[in-house]
């Protein structure tokens, strides 16, 4: 009799312990998922975002400089076609799934920044055109613009960071494998399209 | 087997309380590590690098304080030594956001970070400001205001004039700051419904033994000495301790997240995309 109450009280207590313990075990619930890969979603449709202000900024600044510097034909024209190359990708969230047209989209806007660096380092050696209001603030956004695109890479890269990771750890892998089962690990940035975009600046043709 | 038994549940017990602490810990020491670059949050004007005389900086609480007061806008003010050779505007990004300046969902804060050592300077604004203080006028500010007067070295006089032009900017789009400053009010004074849902539960199963013990008396029907029936429940008033069954509890738990206790500042949840403008001097 003593021996049957006290084993209840044990499996009592088994219970409590198992109830209290329920809520930390499922911290990774059913929801994780799907909510870290919207997340994820929406910081790359941000980055999208800051990349498409960037290529709206590009045409008055071309504009400008010709105003000055008219005669940097090649630089400025570099500058218009890697615009109209990165510009001319399909952009949406679908080129999270696709990861060469991920390769090539981010391979062009590095591309782009690149140019736009050769074109702000001429523009250093025209005094007229440093001074003009015009191009101070078109230097203004674009540094803003830049600073933008940098954070919200920096966002993207970490909302993929907790969204693959929710893929393979533990208890949110479980429902991985039997409920999402067609989740896929986002792609992320790497560090080597940041190094590919040094500017060369040509001192040699005078144009 | 049942000596067995106890022994083995009290070692099991004795095990998730040390594992528990264990835990707690590794917590504490883990977000502790973390936070150590950033500075703290200490007032609206974080001062240091000492470039600021006391005065100054009473004088620009006061009137940060004031405008927040009057547009719902958070401005701060810091400066530090030294980056150690780190950029600026990743450096402002993370202070911005730790800070949290700018109230939830408006993001209306502008944090303006003065690193004497490397001779650099930006004002980081919210995303709610960026189409107001524009990066063209934060650019405007710092070269115009701010690069002049550190040049001379009068520091405390360029910030002071800096927060001035931010403030006239700001204001300058009166309609856009006095829309902003009511939404902002209207979210603080709505009552959240959920804490008032849960204050009612918390009460009802604090003050229920009490309540029942009180009010049986009066509304149960009595069925022996000191004992009552009343809503389908016997309850039993006598003072001999005894096991309750329905609505006993030990105490409430009070869980509080969200509730900052008056006095001293604290940033509003907001949050910034990396807007405004950087510039050496």
């Amino acid at each position: 009799m003593i021996q049957a109450m006290s084993m209840r009280a044990s499996v009592m207590r088994a219970i409590l312990m198992l109830m209290l313990a329920m809520p930390l075990l499922s911290a990774c619930g059913f929801n994780t998922i799907p909510t870290r890969e919207e997340q994820a979603k929406a910081a790359w449709s941000e980055v999208l975002n800051q990349y498409q202000r960037r290529a709206d900024l590009i045409p008055n600044l071309v504009e400008t400089v010709k105003g000055y510097a008219a005669h940097e034909r090649e630089v400025l024209e570099g500058v218009v076609e890697a615009r109209a190359k990165a510009t001319q990708i399909q952009v949406d969230a679908s080129l999270l799934e696709n990861p060469e047209a991920f390769k090539t989209f981010m391979e062009s806007q590095s591309q782009l920044s690149g140019a736009l660096s050769r074109l702000l380092a001429i523009a250093e050696n025209y005094p007229d055109l440093k001074a003009s209001q015009n191009f101070l603030a078109l230097q203004a956004q674009l540094e803003g613009t830049e600073n933008r695109i940098a954070v919200a890479r920096r966002d993207y890269i970490e909302a993929v960071r907790l969204y693959n990771t929710s893929l393979k750890t533990l208890p949110s892998m479980l429902w991985a494998k039997f409920w999402f089962t067609d989740a896929e690990p986002l792609p992320t940035f790497t560090i080597a399209e940041e190094n590919q975009s040094a500017p060369t600046v040509d001192f040699g043709s005078g144009g | 087997m049942l000596t067995v038994c106890t022994q083995l549940s009290m070692g099991w017990k004795q095990y998730l309380r040390l594992l528990t602490l264990a835990l707690a810990v590794l917590c504490v020491t883990g977000i502790a590590g973390f936070a150590q670059e950033l500075p703290a949050l200490t007032g609206r004007v974080v001062d240091n690098a000492g470039l600021l005389d006391a005065a100054t900086e009473t004088r620009l609480t006061a009137r940060l304080q004031a405008f927040e007061q009057r547009a719902s806008d958070q401005i701060v003010v810091a400066t530090i030594p030294s980056l150690d050779g780190g950029a600026i505007e990743p450096f402002a990004n993370r202070l911005f956001r730790s800070w949290e300046l700018g109230h939830t969902g408006e993001d209306n804060g502008v944090l303006l970070l003065v690193v004497p050592d490397d001779r650099k300077m930006r004002i980081e604004v919210g995303y709610g400001l960026e189409g107001t203080l524009t990066d063209l006028h934060s650019k405007l500010i710092i070269e115009n205001t701010m690069v002049p007067a550190f040049r001379r070295g009068a520091f405390a006089e360029g910030i002071e004039k800096a927060v001035d032009d931010i403030i006239m900017v700001l204001e300058g789009n009166g309609a856009e700051l006095e829309a902003r400053a009511k939404r902002v009010a209207e979210e603080q004074s709505e009552p959240v419904w959920p804490l008032v849902l849960f204050i009612a539960v918390w009460a009802t199963l604090f003050f229920g033994g009490m309540g029942l013990a009180l009010l049986a008396p009066i509304f149960g029907r009595k069925i022996g000495p000191g004992r009552y029936q009343w809503l389908g429940m016997e309850i039993d008033t006598n003072p001999k301790p005894q096991r309750r069954r329905g609505a006993g509890s030990r105490g409430g738990f009070a869980g509080g997240d969200g509730w900052s206790s008056g006095g001293g500042f604290s940033g509003g949840g907001g949050s910034s995309g990396g807007g405004g403008a950087s510039g050496s001097w």
